[in-house]
């Protein structure tokens, strides 16, 4: 067996090592603090000159989400990085892309809002990634980060599920675990697929030339008759239903006796881990959910917690409440749930969640 | 219909293979139909139809997918060159061409067709310049004249009120990714033939390589100019032509 290929590297690098990794065709960014590294890694490594990956610059987010949604609507593997006031910008062009059904990636490394706010991690755009962003009824496939293990490793996640479903699908991670440096395994070099692959495997939607076809392929968002627009909503609909069912994805660390859980993801589960065990050791039976996947939101593990008497759950946020309002909808009533967090790019310590878990809960 | 016999030696011209027999939502009188024709006799003429990728704007043209027997990729509005670019790059043999308004590129999209220029992405742009918003209703673009009376200039386009119409394929012109940059118009057989010879050389300066191509056709919105096909053509003439001189505008090589 081949030796490991082993590195120490940010997040933000892992990404671009995970995108040429894992076949992909096309970047198109623009510079933003804090995940420029993505972008800068990707001129590093010249990929088209290995894998043949275009890699561009643009001249705004509004270009760069406008050219993933080009690339995507050819057939191509094609993503973009950005960080929250730039991930605005593209919203509408993240609606277009969701409405057309393209498969591509999109990569917020989070800062503290509102605003041009902070170049400080978060973890505000939790509404942002899956409530909509842009308008219309569409979801993306949200994925969370929660280690530079995992930067690496959602690239191919992401990408493979965007695929599946022909959805856009979002690695929603924060300056934190974009800037920490951490050990990262990464996978082997996959090819890219080749035009003859597109043409064939997306022939029933690719805009890339008619080639042999006989009928043209139109991308399009457009449907001014209701009666269309609502077949292309039901679509999406059953699309979404289908995703919620088999994708929802997530990590349960102590949970089996807990009487106490936190809910956390990304940067702030790592958090929540150390307090688990610093209230282990004190006595408390205290649980972390981890979702992996935000949307769909992993609301059935939290509703079983709830059935079986779970006393509390906290919901710890690098915001000022948003995953909790998912929190409070999936465990209906049945238990007290609360929110804990800060804002302006803080974070919180494991012994202040510590400290709000007995204050809420544990009295 | 009965069907007229046709001799081969009388047959000047014949609908062009690649228009489908979708009924056109555009106005009578109107300029897009006729260019429309040109782009799908061109691309037949070349051979490309299979290896054409095009792109829609949003604004009249925004169904001219429904019209051009090629892959469309209808865009976001203002973001066509965008959208080609990336096409483009990730399919450097195609044809990418974009169909764009002066709503859609001189205002909106001015941003995204300039730095497409700049970067002399090789991608063609087909800008259609009537001076007006024709599928919102008729309201004041970037290039509507002063004067001009639109929805949102009913007393006329008042430059202290409104700003400056201006010229954006001289503008492009100075810019070194641009390489063939040229205006037309098609309100007159000659001009139609003119016309249809720069979309084909911008097609082939595209294909080998040489960067960005524009094509301006300053064109009518009779129904917006609230005028007849032919005043409008009379009034293009006397009012267009005089600010929007037509001719090549640059014909160069990307430089070394």
């Amino acid at each position: 067996m081949a030796e490991k290929d082993i590195r120490l590297m940010k997040g933000n690098e892992v990404i671009a090592h995970a995108a040429v990794r894992c076949g992909c065709d096309g970047y198109f960014g623009y510079p933003i603090t804090p995940q420029s590294e993505v972008m800068e890694t990707l001129m590093e490594l010249r990929p088209w000159e290995s894998t043949g990956m275009v890699v561009l610059q643009a001249e705004s987010e509004i270009s760069s989400i406008n050219m993933v949604y080009g690339g995507a609507a050819t057939g191509k593997k094609v993503m973009t990085s950005s960080s929250s006031p730039g991930v605005s910008l593209m919203s509408e062009g993240i609606s277009y892309i969701a409405a057309c059904e393209l498969p591509c990636l999109i990569v917020n490394c989070q800062r503290g809002g509102p605003g041009l706010g902070t170049i400080q991690p978060s973890q505000g755009d939790y509404f942002q990634a899956c409530k909509g962003g842009g308008h219309g009824d569409y979801h993306l496939i949200v994925l969370a980060p929660s280690s530079v293990q995992e930067m690496h490793d959602f690239v191919i996640l992401a990408f493979d599920l965007a695929f599946k479903y022909r959805t856009p699908a979002m690695l929603l991670a924060d300056g934190a675990i974009g800037q920490m440096m951490e050990k990262v395994v990464l996978a082997p070099q996959q090819p890219r697929r080749t035009d003859e692959q597109i043409a064939e495997e997306c022939k029933d939607w690719a805009a890339c030339g008619k080639g042999g076809r006989k009928d043209r392929n139109i991308c399009t968002s457009l449907f001014l008759q209701s009666e269309e627009l609502k077949v292309l909503n039901d679509r999406l609909q059953a699309k979404y239903k289908q995703i919620e069912a088999a994708e929802a994805c997530w990590e349960e660390i102590e949970c089996d006796d807990a009487e106490y859980v936190l809910v956390a993801f990304g940067s702030s589960a790592r958090i929540c881990s150390a307090t688990v065990e610093a209230a282990r050791a004190e006595g408390i039976k205290l649980g972390l959910l981890r979702p992996i996947t935000l949307w769909p939101f992993p609301a059935k593990p939290l509703a079983e917690f709830a059935e079986r008497g779970v006393k509390g759950f906290l919901s710890v946020e690098l915001n000022a409440g948003q995953m909790v309002e998912d929190v409070r909808l999936a465990v209906n009533g049945k238990a007290q749930v609360e929110h804990f967090g800060t804002t302006g790019g803080m974070m919180v310590s494991p012994d202040d969640v510590l400290a709000e878990l007995k204050s809420k809960f544990v009295k | 219909m009965a069907k007229v016999e046709i001799k081969q030696e009388n047959l000047v011209h014949s609908r062009p293979r690649l228009i489908t027999d979708e009924v056109m939502h555009y106005c009578p009188g109107c300029s897009h139909g006729t260019v429309h024709n040109l782009i799908a006799e061109v691309i037949d003429e070349m051979g490309l139809e299979g290896d054409t990728i095009a792109v829609s704007p949003v604004g009249c043209a925004v169904f001219a997918y429904r019209y051009i027997d090629v892959d469309w990729i209808e865009a976001a509005h203002g973001r066509a060159c965008a959208v080609a670019t990336a096409a483009k790059r990730l399919h450097p043999k195609k044809l990418v061409i974009t169909y764009q308004g002066d709503g859609d590129l001189a205002a909106i999209g001015a941003g995204e067709t300039i730095h497409a220029a700049a970067r002399g992405e090789n991608i063609v742009t087909i800008f259609i310049n009537n001076a007006i918003y024709g599928m919102t209703g008729g309201q004041m673009s970037p290039t509507t004249l002063l004067g001009m009376k639109t929805a949102t200039t009913p007393y006329g386009r008042d430059a202290a009120l409104n700003g400056f119409p201006y010229k954006i394929a001289d503008m492009m012109a100075h810019l070194d990714g641009a390489t063939y940059i040229t205006r037309q118009s098609v309100h007159t057989p000659a001009n139609v033939r003119k016309c249809k010879k720069a979309i084909r050389k911008a097609f082939e300066n595209s294909l080998a390589g040489n960067g960005y191509s524009l094509v301006e056709v300053v064109a009518t919105c009779n129904s917006g100019w609230k005028l007849s096909p032919v005043e409008a053509n009379k009034w293009m003439e006397e009012n267009m032509l005089p600010h929007y001189p037509l001719g090549d505008i640059k014909c160069s090589e990307l430089p070394k």
